[in-house]
């Protein structure tokens, strides 16, 4: 085990994962950084420092920086994955995953089954997100549940420096297309990171913590924030199981739902607005799946139906926050 | 006009191959036998053939909704071609693909596909990886006049240059994005002038004659695969059919399509210059139509009769593990 950032544990597997297959290539808008200017390559290696190194090791032939084409990035990388080789490209904000959807809906997702199952993509758009950074409404979006909603595309958040590169790791290696969120205020998170080769399997949840009155699931930055809300009610002798998906798809729907039979309830928790949300859709798996095992309705904790705002108060009001969790564990637990 | 018997012979059974897989299409759709939505390239074959004639099977090309002239000439098989089309469990993509999705990685052919400027970056990611391979390997991107007026296709073409990747990008101008006139919906002077602004060479071309395509193409190829960055043609054509099949085709003039037929048909132009210079004779081509209908005939035959997918096959080959 080595202690180190979220940040530098997707920096190591980068550089891990590009000396073991010279296939793997980086691009990105300022993954090198400096290209074409006085400062010369390398200035800044990412603007959150994430592939600061590769082009020093591994040149500019296979870490590029591309102009500002948000679809001529997820189409180079697309197409480059079809011809075999494995791009890591990076989307420095997922907000501007609308800027290449078609690329990432309409061919990379779907190369593998409209060509008969003869084509793979193996692909991974890395991409930032989530609010917490006054980044305000177009640099602060969370569009997981929409990628997640594509057949053809895994989509992988880890919430840990561990699982961070644990995860990237089997992203790279995959032979399907992944989008790979990394929640921006995490970048700094310190953790136990195994050292060497190390691989998280996608569809196997994490489980945060174990309990008996309440299931809690959460993804990213709001995992933590179940964890400081269950253990502010564990004086009171409530204890929550926290699940981690890790992956939204594929999702270990038998993590969730063993858990939910064993506790009879359940709160899901993500920073999106709710109307087809991640949270919603685990809701609905667990109604449909183990109605019968439920003690009390089941909740969701999400931003409300609205864009991220840019002022600190708002954005405070927008976000899940522990004490929001805390307060609804606490009415689902009394629910009768 | 350098091509050695055979290749003359093989570029016209290509190109006689599309056009009757075409005019197949066209009836079988009339009659309700095929579904879905389908876009003929009848017209248009010298530019497909007289291109691939000059790429390799490790070459790359890209296609596009009017599609099954660039994979026939790209060298997909046509009886996998044509169960695809009808839907069919042994179809080249499995029955899954249909018209707007051909593909064959096995020949190089990365799809067709069913968004207009889908392909022209997927053609330069190919390119970066032929370039990493180092092996002199081309990619290709074909679009109608309709895809150069799309964002992504601008972006590709950017990033091909700045990246001096070995990648290829035609144009078919056959006057019709969908059914709104080429000259409306392209401000620039030509789609080869706006070309020209990325620092790409460009040039334009006669794609009613298969030889200027080949001449083009043999040269601009060779350049790229010697890591000269990339190029583009414009090529002029027609298209013989709708933009898709029951198009009512009420935007074209009175005459146009029967013109063309009769004066800018490239299969009978192809014919009128191997004839008058003696290289092939009215016979050696007679024998090839022949056979050429008998192929189709026969591959229609098999592709009706063929089974279809069972319905288990919905779910699979979504992903390679999940």
């Amino acid at each position: 085990m080595a202690k180190m950032s979220y940040r530098e544990a997707l920096t190591e597997t980068l550089h891990q994962e590009m000396a073991n297959d010279e296939n793997v290539i980086v691009m990105g808008e300022d993954v090198v950084g400096g290209t074409g200017s006085a400062g010369g390559p390398e200035a800044i290696g990412g603007v959150f420092g994430v592939t600061g190194g590769l082009f020093g090791k591994f040149g500019a032939e296979r870490v590029i920086d591309m102009p500002i084409s948000e679809a001529g990035i997820a189409g180079t990388a697309a197409g480059a994955a079809l011809a075999g080789k494995r791009p890591v490209a990076e989307i420095m904000f997922s907000d501007f995953i609308g800027l290449c959807m078609d690329q990432l809906m309409n061919q990379a997702a779907k190369f593998r089954y409209m060509f008969g199952g003869k084509a793979t993509c193996p692909m991974v758009l890395r991409t930032t997100y989530g609010a917490g950074m006054q980044a305000a409404s177009q640099h602060s979006q969370s569009p997981h549940p929409m990628v997640t909603a594509i057949p053809g595309l895994k989509v992988a958040m880890p919430s840990t420096a561990a699982d961070a590169k644990g995860l990237l790791t089997t992203a790279i290696r995959d032979d399907d297309p992944v989008i790979f969120f990394e929640h921006k205020t995490l970048y700094g998170l310190q953790g136990d990171v195994p050292e060497g080769d190390y691989l998280v399997p996608f569809g196997k949840a994490r489980i945060v913590s174990e309990g008996n009155d309440c299931t809690l699931v959460a993804t990213g930055r709001m995992v933590s924030f179940c964890e400081d809300a269950a253990n502010a009610l564990s004086a009171d002798g409530i204890t929550c199981d926290i699940i981690d998906p890790r992956t939204t798809s594929p999702l270990d729907e038998d993590a969730i739902l063993d858990s939910v039979e064993k506790t009879g309830r359940l709160i899901v928790v993500d920073e999106t607005p709710p109307r087809c949300s991640f949270a919603a859709d685990v809701a609905a798996l667990a109604a449909s799946e183990v109605f019968s095992s439920l003690k009390a309705p089941i909740k969701t904790v999400t931003g409300p139906h609205s864009p991220v705002p840019f002022a600190k108060e708002l954005e405070t009001a927008f976000l899940p926050s522990p004490v929001k969790i805390k307060t609804v564990i606490e009415q689902t637990v009394n629910f009768s | 006009m350098q091509l050695a018997r055979e290749e003359l012979e093989q570029a016209y059974r290509q190109m006689k191959t599309i056009r009757e897989f075409e005019d197949h299409l066209h009836r079988e759709i009339a009659k309700g036998t095929i579904g879905g939505f389908t876009h003929l390239y009848g017209g248009q074959e010298a530019i497909a053939v007289g291109v691939c004639e000059n790429l390799r099977d490790t070459d790359y090309i890209t296609s596009t909704h009017r599609g099954h002239g660039h994979c026939i000439a790209k060298g997909c098989d046509v009886n996998g071609m044509m169960k695809e089309l009808y839907g069919r469990a042994d179809g080249l993509c499995k029955g899954k693909g249909g018209s707007m999705h051909v593909a064959d990685m096995d020949v190089g052919m990365l799809g067709a596909n069913g968004i207009v400027g889908g392909g022209p970056p997927l053609a330069t990611g190919a390119a970066l990886a032929a370039k990493l391979d180092g092996k002199g390997g081309v990619a290709l991107s074909f679009g109608g006049d309709g895809s150069c007026n799309q964002g992504p296709v601008f972006e590709s073409m950017n990033i091909a240059a700045i990246l001096n990747l070995p990648s290829i990008y035609v144009y078919e101008n056959n006057r019709y994005s969908e059914h709104t006139g080429a000259s409306y919906v392209i401000a620039s002077e030509s789609i080869a002038s706006r070309v020209e602004g990325f620092g790409i060479h460009t040039v334009k071309a006669n794609g009613f004659d298969f030889f200027e395509v080949h001449e083009v193409m043999k040269e601009l190829i060779a350049k790229c695969r010697e890591g000269n960055g990339p190029c583009a043609v414009e090529f002029e054509t027609t298209r013989f059919y709708g933009h898709f099949e029951g198009d009512p085709q009420n935007y074209r003039g009175p005459d146009e399509v029967k013109n063309d037929r009769e004066n800018n048909d490239c299969v009978k132009i192809f014919r009128s210059k191997v004839t008058e210079a003696g290289l092939l004779s009215d016979e050696d081509l007679d024998k090839i139509d022949n056979e050429v209908i008998n192929l189709i005939e026969t591959s229609a035959e098999e592709a009706a009769a063929a089974p279809a997918p069972s319905p288990e096959e919905v779910t699979t080959d979504v992903y390679v593990s999940y």
